[in-house]
């Protein structure tokens, strides 16, 4: 899950990350408030700024300075409810206003291949880091991390020397910024975060190290041991049917297209929407409509759920199941298709085509057929079944 | 031969008394894997009964791994236990030291992986998984969740993320059989990674023609494809799943996320192919590549 930066704010903060204060407003009226509170009555400079969980929205108008409350509240009124490459903005957050001498960069994120952690640091910051990273790779340093010991007093200062902060004429700076370091690691290890990152760490006019903006990514696996993950998520903008599936545990991505998709196993999923979209090529280029991994159990409860959430997209004109049976019995399959069937009646009125192998696939064909439900069509193979399904969206379309 | 698994491997289960461990072991057991023993300190010294051809099996519950290895000599560990406990059993079964452990478990947080990952490279121990479906030598063993009853043996490897691609290529080429099947797993952080099983199959004097297959996410297919270029002489079949995947959203599984433009299906596929390895666009087609090899 990624974070909103004022939520990666706030838990920065929580683990000793020095940042400046920042409030979020989703009215002009709350932004005002909030800048009010921050400049305490005295002259200043706050920040507006869109809070959206993708870059560039500097150059989108998405940022911008504020020297009185009011104005603040008009800045905001301007940037809430803006499109910032697709993402509506929901929220602003009014910042402190800090008089930067200088802009770093630090990252810390899985090394997938190395099987480690990867720290980034630069002291080039504030631009963005894929750019630097391919047009002066020498200016971004990488330092490997054990994941075991992560980054302590000496990790921090092996970093900071790579990166090329002035350890000898600045001294104070160098050891400012390696302290921070230590702190970030706090957040990623005690958060079960898989990215950290800092753009730009500022180091102020007055000597001070901040986070000014920060990205946080944290690992869903591991919310069983963060009661307090969940309130983080974005629940206003996910997709109205993602929502629905989340709910019912389902493994569902909404995409734009018109043959629902329903199988078993993530990777058997993903190939059915790329052989569905192959097939489509040849039948007005329909493409999927959604992922959804019902996963190895597949009982009539699930498929009926599945089926539920599918049938409920208007824009599915077709339905494709694809099942290779392992551990689950193709019978079970085709009983919890019947079932769903039943479960669903009237509401179900999209053809489907339905490719079962494997495990009892005999069985399972049979009490398919038998049903003889008029909405279902057998199919073969994988490629015949996203052929068929394809042609039918396309006929209904 | 077969790759990391062999006839003689003996293998235990962590986790054999909980209900995911009772039904694999089972399975197991009756596709003629050698299941020594199960971990659980709480039931040690009583046996667990499975069904088996002439009435049932009593497979013996140890206090702890380093017990099961010193009363039966065991050298596989498969996991099944809950994420929450999947870090302690995994380093447990490290300390012991076994020198392979196969985890099926889904959902392990990734810093867990990582640290008894970053121990067992330190111990000189193979991790399989996690989030896999383990591996199988047909004929020889199967230890995790891969059905037997698909094909039997022969002389195509098979290495893949995912778990029913796996049975479903299995399943195409079910009239070649296969050495071993290896299921690596879909999390961000793995034990074992395509190149690790490509380099075995190179070596394995069973494997006749190599079948690869990769999904979204990370560069692990780019770095196989580098490996297969400089060391590979087998040919090689893959399969990319995921082309119509969208930007930053997670497939399924933890690590199947394309990130900017950094994990598509497409890089993928031309790296392999720039490598010399024939790219199927689909399964069947896939099968139908390394068909034309086999026949």
């Amino acid at each position: 899950m990624d974070l909103f930066e004022y939520q990666a704010r706030d838990i920065f903060e929580k683990h000793g990350v020095p940042v400046l204060g920042g409030v979020v407003a989703t009215t002009p009226d709350e932004a005002r408030a909030g800048a009010e509170q921050l400049l305490g009555g005295q002259p200043g400079v706050v920040v507006v700024k869109a809070q959206v969980k993708t870059g560039g929205r500097g150059k989108a108008g998405g940022v911008k300075l504020a020297k009185t409350a009011d104005e603040a509240a008009e800045k905001a009124g301007e940037i809430l409810g803006m499109d910032i490459k697709g993402h509506t903005v929901h929220r602003v957050m009014i910042a402190a206003g800090a008089k930067i001498a200088q802009e770093f960069y630090f990252s810390l994120l899985l090394d997938r291949a190395e099987r480690r952690y990867l720290a980034m640091a630069s002291v080039e910051g504030g631009m963005e880091i894929e750019q630097l990273a391919v047009e002066r790779p020498e200016a971004l340093a990488r330092v490997a991390v054990d994941p075991r010991t992560g980054i302590d007093e000496a990790k921090a200062n092996e970093i900071v020397e790579a990166a090329g902060f002035p350890t000898k004429t600045s001294p104070e700076v160098a050891a400012k910024v390696a302290a921070v370091l230590v702190t970030l690691w706090d957040v990623y290890r005690e958060e079960d975060a898989t990215l950290v990152e800092v753009n730009p760490l500022v180091l102020t006019e007055d000597g001070e190290v901040v986070a000014l903006d920060g990205k946080v990514t944290l690992d869903a696996n591991a919310d069983f041991r963060h009661a307090d993950h969940t309130e983080l998520e974005d629940k206003a903008a996910a997709d109205p049917l993602e929502a629905r599936a989340k709910e019912k545990d389902l493994n569902y991505v909404k995409l734009d297209g018109e043959v629902g998709i329903i199988g078993n196993g993530a990777g058997l999923v993903m190939s059915t929407l790329d052989v569905v979209a192959y097939a489509g090529e040849a039948h007005g280029g329909v493409k999927p409509a959604n992922f959804l991994d019902i996963g190895g159990g597949a009982s009539a409860e699930v498929m009926a759920a599945g089926l539920d959430i599918i049938l409920t997209d208007p824009q599915v004109k077709s339905v494709f199941v694809n099942v290779f049976g392992g551990i689950t019995a193709c019978d079970a399959v085709a009983n919890g298709i019947v079932a769903a069937l039943e479960i669903l009646g009237d509401e179900a009125s999209k053809p489907l085509v339905v490719r079962l192998d494997g495990n009892n696939v005999v069985e399972g064909r049979r009490i398919l057929a038998e049903a003889g439900h008029p909405l279902v069509t057998l199919a073969d193979t994988m490629d015949g079944g996203a052929d068929k399904a394809a042609e039918l969206a396309n006929a209904a379309a | 031969m077969a790759i990391f698994l062999t006839a003689d491997s003996k293998v235990i289960v962590q986790g054999m008394t909980g209900s995911e461990g009772t039904k694999h072991t089972t399975r197991m057991l009756a596709s003629g894997t050698n299941i020594v023993g199960g971990v659980n300190p709480r039931k040690a010294g009583t046996t667990v009964g499975f069904p088996a051809d002439d009435g049932t099996v009593e497979v013996p519950v140890f206090g702890s791994v380093a017990e099961a290895i010193e009363k039966t000599g065991a050298d596989v560990s498969v996991v099944f236990v809950p994420p929450a406990h999947t870090k302690g059993a995994v380093v447990e079964a490290v300390d012991a030291g076994i020198p392979l452990v196969v985890i099926i478990t889904e959902g392990v947080p990734v810093k867990d992986t990582a640290e008894f990952f970053a121990y067992a490279q330190e111990k000189g121990v193979r991790l399989i998984g996690p989030n896999c479906p383990g591996l199988i030598s047909p004929g020889k063993s199967n230890v995790g969740i891969i059905p037997a009853d698909i094909t039997g043996p022969g002389r195509v490897g098979l290495v893949s993320k995912s778990g029913t691609l796996t049975y479903q290529m299995m399943y195409e080429l079910r009239d070649f059989g296969f050495s071993s099947a290896v299921g690596i797993g879909g999390d961000p952080i793995i034990g074992t990674t395509h190149i690790d099983a490509l380099a075995a199959f190179e070596a394995d004097p069973e494997t006749d023609v190599i079948v690869m297959i990769g999904e979204i996410g990370g560069d692990a297919e780019e770095r196989a494809a580098a490996f297969i270029k400089e060391h590979v002489t087998k040919p090689v079949v893959g399969y990319v799943a995921g082309f119509t995947a969208p930007e930053g959203k997670t497939m399924g599984h933890a690590g199947a996320i394309v990130s900017g433009s950094s994990g598509t299906a497409q890089a993928k596929k031309e790296a392999l192919e720039a490598a010399g390895v024939k790219v199927g666009k689909t399964p069947s087609e896939t099968a139908e590549l390394a068909r034309a090899l086999l026949s």
